[in-house]
């Protein structure tokens, strides 16, 4: 008899994926300004580093956030006790007050109606489980982020169905795109339960238009339903236009407390927009007491430490705190967002144009050999190996298209973000060289010779990283 | 543009007239919208009545006195105080600050090295350095609720069963079979031998899921029991060893309390019997918490430590859905790495469980109720055979409802915990003070004392009991009980009472 269950002895985890390899190797030979300055640069890491002062200096000016204390007085033994799947009311509403703030307070959040769990990873499975069975699907515009496949398939048994973007009109949603992958779904015999998107998109960088939203809102009410809407990027918008939840959209549309408005469900998470992956914070906002209901019950597998509540429902209250500090981080991402656009273009590469999150959608189908995910695979271990810079590949995220990769640049220092734009120059300029010397415009390297393991990779369903869930 | 909105809005509002409750919830998942979380199950009619009236010494002394909790608060004293000396433990203190940044971008799913250390090393002194813990099988988990989904999604399959013996922790209907769909069989234990697991009824649980065409899986147990309160026996564990590997099935001990043994025999961790007994190492698993041994439930501390290898890989990849925040890790891999105050705490918390347990076991004994004879854990099993009118579970549930409404306690039924004799409940003793503990065995004292006076009899004649109770408690009828069991609300044991409240409630 088999020892495992199946779920534990499949793929759907992700993890075997090519996609791991570049993480494999910068791990092997992590760049280091001083001790390894020819190291692989770690530019698929969608974190930000950039505003950690200001929630230091906030610490330091907050004795008792910082300990468990409150006026001074100890209350480690109520954090300590505290397991109520609720969660603190404090921090929930704090974090609500948060969430509408984000969005200009154009829309408001009601505390008994966010559910509490172990990071957006959790949050999102948890979702899954309850509105889909097993073998149901969720149709999700492509390119998207690689985890998706193992949070929202893997326990679950629930399918993802594409809903195929294309660099034509800039990767927007369009409704024949819909239409084609609820058919899609249909013809292999697939119950769609709902569309997942990601607003601002990982790995697009780009939020989502009012029209698309409306495109949405129109196309899950015709269906009858359900979209999520993963927001976990909304604090990063950074130029215009400014961030619109698709709350927004329902409200303008007199939606409220109708059914389609059951039916739409914000995931979130304290991650990104405050850069503060360890710490697990993540959050389903549902307008449907039976999907709070049934999530809160599940959130029991993974409730956020109540030490951390406590921390964050101080900070996140402290109004003056929360308003500077997403004004600052968004000026940061911007003029980081800028440099490397700036840098990119200098080597005669573009990007998506975009205007949120912590990476850009970089073009570079022009430095393929061939217009073929076997090309991008190859171009990519050249940027992994020769250029010596982590990136992520567009098969990882689904992309329909070779040539598109992501890259993230607000995980390092800025003088790590020059060396990287400047090796990427070089390699640019050298490749051309190299091309023009043979008269050639392929010039293929022979030093990758596993290309028939290569396609193996890029038809496998899931990527992921190995150590760290990161998006 | 416009018209294309309008007419969508106007198609929107037509579909809006109300539907069958059916219709909404084939919306939603069968998980979502059937009762296989347990949380409507009669048992928390208990929790229901203590949220309603809770305790207070001075707002509320005739409120209801939760002896329901299974919570170690004896012992916080010792942390507090270390807190203070160690700033640095927390990445928020001017001491501790530089490490802010690492520590709150750290999520990677191996979890915080010295954590995992701090873990193991701990896990090794509980079991007094008999054995030790390899830090590379730890697995982070969303406390031992967590943990125990996790482990089971690694070992089964939808349909398949795992074996648990009676009396259980009633949570693990929801931990293990909820969104796992996996089964669980009891192994029914009696109290004739004093709950022990036998081969016997190991054996006949196995036939019987073979016999409904069943795949068992694995023998999940809880060592140190909740809620009998006992060890197992090392002969009980070879037992169990022996029979798992001569069906190739898995173990899983879930050994939380560990750490809350007061007296003897000693704790024998699974740890230690595979040392001496041969066995296929890769059946192995334990599952632990810092919940129950620290009293530390709020900051979701959950581990699985496998000894296959193949399940740490699946259980680490699996941990993404409940990893402990870093923050957490970071405080505890330094309270932990402590050895001076690893050993003291233990030391110490042995003790106060130990007084603890005395002074409410003799307080029973002094008006003839007995408990199981225990040595771990926070609670008592506790024999109230003797004063049901009848030794049936209707007689249980009665005799339940007088103790919550009448006695004031709340107190968890035997039923509860699929125990297959009624007039057994399990009643917490760590998770209030000194006085509040007295207040309960007062109560206790003059509500069999008032019965006694009834009937003019000497406590001890237990036929006698049931006859006085009848007539003394007229508020205790059956019928009133399910009316009550008719009501909507959802309780948990997770209650829904602010801190403040709950700070409050504690003296």
């Amino acid at each position: 008899m088999k020892l495992l269950s199946r779920k534990a002895t499949c793929n759907s985890h992700g993890q075997d994926s090519s996609y791991f390899l570049g993480w494999q190797e910068y791990e092997k030979n992590p760049y280091d300004e001083v001790r390894n300055p020819t190291g692989i640069i770690q530019m698929g890491l969608a974190e930000s580093q950039l505003s950690f002062d200001l929630l230091e200096s906030w610490l330091a000016e907050n004795p008792d956030a910082s300990g468990f204390t409150r006026n001074g007085e100890s209350i480690f033994r109520e954090l300590a006790l505290f397991q109520d799947y609720h969660g603190l009311p404090a921090f929930k509403k704090a974090l609500a007050e948060f969430m509408e703030e984000i969005r200009g307070n154009k829309v408001t959040f009601d505390p008994r109606n966010l559910v509490l769990t172990a990071g957006a990873t959790s949050a999102n499975e948890t979702l899954a489980f309850c509105i889909a069975e097993p073998g149901e699907a969720f149709l999700l515009p492509t390119p998207y982020y690689p985890g998706f496949d193992r949070d929202l398939k893997w326990r679950t048994g629930v399918e993802i169905v594409p809903i195929q973007c294309t660099g034509s009109n800039g990767f927007r949603i369009t409704e024949s795109a819909l239409e084609d992958a609820y058919q899609l779904a249909r013809k292999q015999n697939l119950r769609v339960k709902g569309v997942l998107v990601t607003n601002p998109s990982n790995p697009l960088g780009t939020a989502l238009s009012r029209r698309e939203l409306n495109l949405l809102v129109s196309f899950i009410s015709a269906k009858n339903i359900h979209l999520i809407s993963d927001e976990i990027y909304s604090g990063t918008v950074f130029s215009s236009p400014s961030f619109v939840s698709v709350m927004e959209v329902l409200l303008e549309r007199n939606l409220a407390n109708t059914q389609v408005w059951n039916r739409v469900h914000l995931v979130y998470s304290l991650s990104k927009d405050l850069g503060l992956p360890g710490f697990r914070v993540g959050a389903i906002y549902s307008n449907d007491n039976t999907v709070v209901a049934a999530a809160t019950k599940m959130s029991s597998f993974g409730l956020v430490s109540s030490q951390t509540q406590y921390l964050l429902s101080a900070m996140l209250a402290d109004k003056k705190f929360t308003k500077h500090y997403i004004f600052e981080n968004q000026v940061r991402l911007q003029k980081r967002h800028a440099m490397l656009v700036r840098g990119l273009k200098n080597a005669g590469i573009s990007c998506l144009d975009s205007n949120a999150g912590l990476f850009c959608w970089v073009d570079m189908r022009h430095l393929l050999t061939s217009k073929s995910f076997d090309a991008e695979m190859e171009l990519w271990k050249k940027i992994v190996y020769q250029v010596g810079l982590n990136i992520s590949p567009g098969s990882s995220c689904h992309c329909a298209e070779p040539g598109w990769f992501r890259v993230c640049f607000a995980n390092m220092l800025e003088e790590t973000l020059d060396l990287a734009m400047q090796r990427i120059k070089d390699f640019v300029v050298s490749t051309a060289t190299k091309s023009s010397n043979t008269g050639r415009s392929h010039h293929l390297s022979s030093k990758y010779s596993a290309r028939k393991s290569l396609s193996k990779w890029v038809f496998r369903l899931s990527f992921h990283h190995d150590s760290e869930n990161e998006r | 543009m416009a018209i294309t909105i309008v007419t969508e809005i106007t198609n929107l509002r037509r579909r809006i007239p109300p539907r069958g409750i059916e219709q909404m919830e084939q919306l939603l998942s069968k998980i979502a919208t059937n009762e296989q979380h347990g949380e409507n199950s009669s048992y928390f009619h208990g929790w229901k009545a203590y949220d309603n009236d809770p305790y207070h010494p001075n707002q509320n002394p005739n409120g209801v006195i939760q002896l329901g909790l299974a919570e170690n608060q004896l012992s916080f004293d010792l942390v507090e105080e270390w807190i203070t000396k160690h700033p640095s433990a927390s990445i928020c203190t001017s001491e501790g600050v530089q490490m802010f940044r690492d520590i709150a971008i750290f999520q990677d799913y191996h979890g915080l090295p010295q954590f995992r250390n701090a873990v193991a090393r701990f896990m090794g002194k509980v079991r007094g350095g008999r054995v030790s813990f390899d830090p590379a099988r730890i697995v982070l988990a969303g406390g031992a609720t967590g943990a125990s989904e996790l482990i089971t999604f690694c070992l089964a399959d939808p349909g398949d069963a795992f074996l648990v013996p009676t009396p259980y922790y009633p949570a693990f209907d929801r931990d293990l079979k909820w969104r796992t769909g996996i089964q669980l069989i009891p192994v029914i234990c009696e109290s004739s031998n004093n709950f022990k697991i036998t081969k016997e009824a190991l054996e006949e649980a196995f036939e019987n899921a073979q016999k409904s065409s069943i795949k068992v899986k694995g023998v999940i147990i809880a060592n140190p029991s909740n809620p009998l309160g006992t060890t197992v026996e090392r002969e009980t564990q070879i037992t169990l060893v022996n029979f798992i590997n001569e069906k190739q099935i898995h173990l899983v001990c879930d050994e939380i309390y560990s750490a809350t043994i007061f007296s003897r025999p000693n704790f024998i961790s699974i740890a230690e019997i595979i040392e001496e007994v041969d066995c296929n190492r890769d059946l192995i698993h334990i599952i632990y918490s810092l919940s129950k041994d620290m009293g530390f439930p709020g900051f979701r501390v959950g581990i699985v430590y496998s000894y296959n290898d193949a399940v740490v890989n699946c259980g680490r990849k699996m941990s993404s859905f409940g990893l402990v925040s870093s923050q957490t890790q970071h405080f505890l891999a330094s309270m932990l790495s402590d050895d001076e105050f690893v050993d003291d705490f233990l030391k110490t918390s042995s003790m106060r469980l130990a007084k603890r347990h005395q002074t409410f076991t003799s307080g029973l004994e002094e008006v003839g109720i007995k408990c199981l004879n225990s040595n771990a854990g926070l609670f008592c099993w506790m024999d109230l055979r003797p004063l049901l009118k009848e030794p049936t579970f209707e007689a249980e549930m009665v005799l339940w409802r007088l103790i919550i409404h009448k006695v004031k306690l709340n107190v968890s039924p035997g039923f509860s915990f699929h125990c297959v004799e009624p007039g057994w409940f399990r009643v917490c003793f760590a998770n209030m003070d000194d006085e509040t503990l007295e207040i309960a065995l007062k109560r206790i004292r003059i509500f069999i004392q008032a019965t006694d006076k009834k009937s003019d009899v000497p406590a001890k004649k237990s036929k006698q009991w049931q006859k006085n109770l009848r007539l003394s408690f007229s508020g205790g009828s059956r019928c009133e009980y399910e009316e009550s069991l008719k009501s909507p609300s959802v309780m948990s044991p997770h209650s829904p009472m602010s801190p403040a409240q709950l700070v409050q409630t504690r003296t």
